[in-house]
């Protein structure tokens, strides 16, 4: 058969147009209700994507409520759990705001809250001591920004650090809207050699390692007691104050859900989109 | 052959000074390599002493992985003694003395890793 030029383009460019459009095609007879569930997938996003709805929650998401008064007004109790964290990790203490280290520090309530707008601020809000830490964010802004994965999300919910991989680029502490991490820009055992410790307060404490110079660190919930079946040193510091509810608040039957169900309370800026487990009630 | 006796001496030299680092360690008596000191109460490790030789690090990296990354924290051996996958917390319940045990052999080795700048060796525990 003499084909020609013409005539082989033409056969050849229907079976291309065949060959792209025929299984999609043949998808949509398959599935049959084709345009139906792309317009329901349409309207499921549109619902996740609007300001207060939120995706179900899933697996175990470690949260922390905290009683603002009542941390307030039991006297020392929010230096005992500071201390009380810091001798647990130690967390050297350098002596200058500029090299400090904190994973759990108190502060007021502008700087705790500087979303919330007020013409004239209640006068209890004033003296109210706000415990801050590591939001352990259901959606952790500092864990995308990680180049290594030395920040990660891990099963229980915490965000992690894991102090071998850090590089120490500091992105986590640039994409955290809540100043939680701190970075070693000293040895915190440059003492060492004169066998004197002088950035812990304490000795030290040999559950724990300390961290070197050039990496970041922050509060992990921490993670080795709750794997023992611990609660966490701040929390357990508080006794039973009830100043702070630690669980699962993905899960209802918890107590601190029972917590959160009965009492009103703010998380730190909401509107950055982390979703912080850390709650306070004022 | 031309100048046999300069060129033969010529090369002598040569091996010699090429030899230099196998001669030195002869005259000098070369380190010889050094046997960490073991645990007298224990008898078991983890795993098999051989593989504990070569492949400690990577024990290890695996033990960081596990406990950091996974949170599995507990290691079994078969007589039925638990073992924390621990460096500072587990390794040095046995191996007590960081300088005879660890720092022996990476001397000798010339390898300087860096994990006693974060974790505690007993000395300072005590």
């Amino acid at each position: 058969m003499d084909v020609k030029r013409r005539k082989f383009l033409k056969i050849a460019g229907l079976s291309a147009v065949a060959g792209v459009a025929a299984p999609s095609a043949f998808n949509m007879l398959l599935k049959g209700d084709a345009v139906a569930s792309s317009g329901g997938g349409h309207a499921e996003k549109t619902e996740n994507t609007g300001h207060a709805a939120k995706a179900e929650p899933k697996g175990i998401q470690y949260g922390l409520v905290i009683d603002v008064k009542k941390i307030t007004h039991t006297k020392g109790l929010a230096e005992k759990c500071i201390d009380a964290c810091h001798t647990e990790h130690n967390v050297p203490d350098f002596g200058n705001p500029k090299d400090e280290i904190k994973w759990l520090w108190v502060d007021d309530y502008e700087h705790s809250f500087p979303e919330h707008s007020h013409h004239q601020k209640n006068d209890a809000l004033h003296e109210m001591q706000f415990m801050l830490l590591c939001n352990h964010c259901e959606k952790p802004s500092c864990v995308r920004a990680c180049p290594t994965k030395a920040t990660f999300k891990n099963k229980d919910g915490i965000v992690m650090m894991d102090y071998h991989r850090c590089i120490g680029c500091r992105f986590c502490m640039a994409a955290c809207p809540y100043g939680a991490r701190s970075f070693n820009w000293r040895n915190p055992r440059e003492q060492y050699a004169n066998g004197n410790f002088k950035f812990y307060k304490k000795p030290l404490n040999p559950e724990f390692p300390t961290r070197m110079r050039g990496v970041v660190e922050k509060c992990n919930f921490c993670a080795k007691r709750l794997s023992k079946g611990m609660m966490p040193s701040c929390v357990e510091a508080c006794g039973n104050t009830g100043a702070m509810v630690f669980g699962d608040i993905n899960d209802p039957k918890s107590e601190i859900s029972k917590v959160l169900r009965e009492n009103y309370t703010i998380q730190r800026k909401p509107a950055s989109g982390t979703y912080p487990s850390v709650f306070y009630i004022i | 052959m031309y100048d046999s006796g300069k060129v033969i001496t010529g090369l002598a030299i040569f091996v010699a000074i090429i030899c230099f680092p196998l001669w030195y360690n002869v005259i000098n008596g070369a380190e010889r390599i050094p046997i960490p000191l073991m645990p007298k109460d224990q008898k078991k490790c983890v795993a098999p002493s051989d593989y504990m030789r070569k492949s400690h690090m990577v024990l290890l990296n695996d033990w960081r992985d596990e406990v950091v990354r996974t949170g599995e924290r507990e290691f079994q051996v078969i007589d039925g003694k638990k073992y924390e996958k621990s460096l500072q917390n587990g390794c040095m319940n046995c191996h007590q003395s960081r300088e005879k045990f660890c720092t022996s052999c990476h001397t000798y080795a010339a390898v300087t890793p860096y994990c006693w700048d974060c974790h505690v060796e007993p000395k300072e525990m005590n």
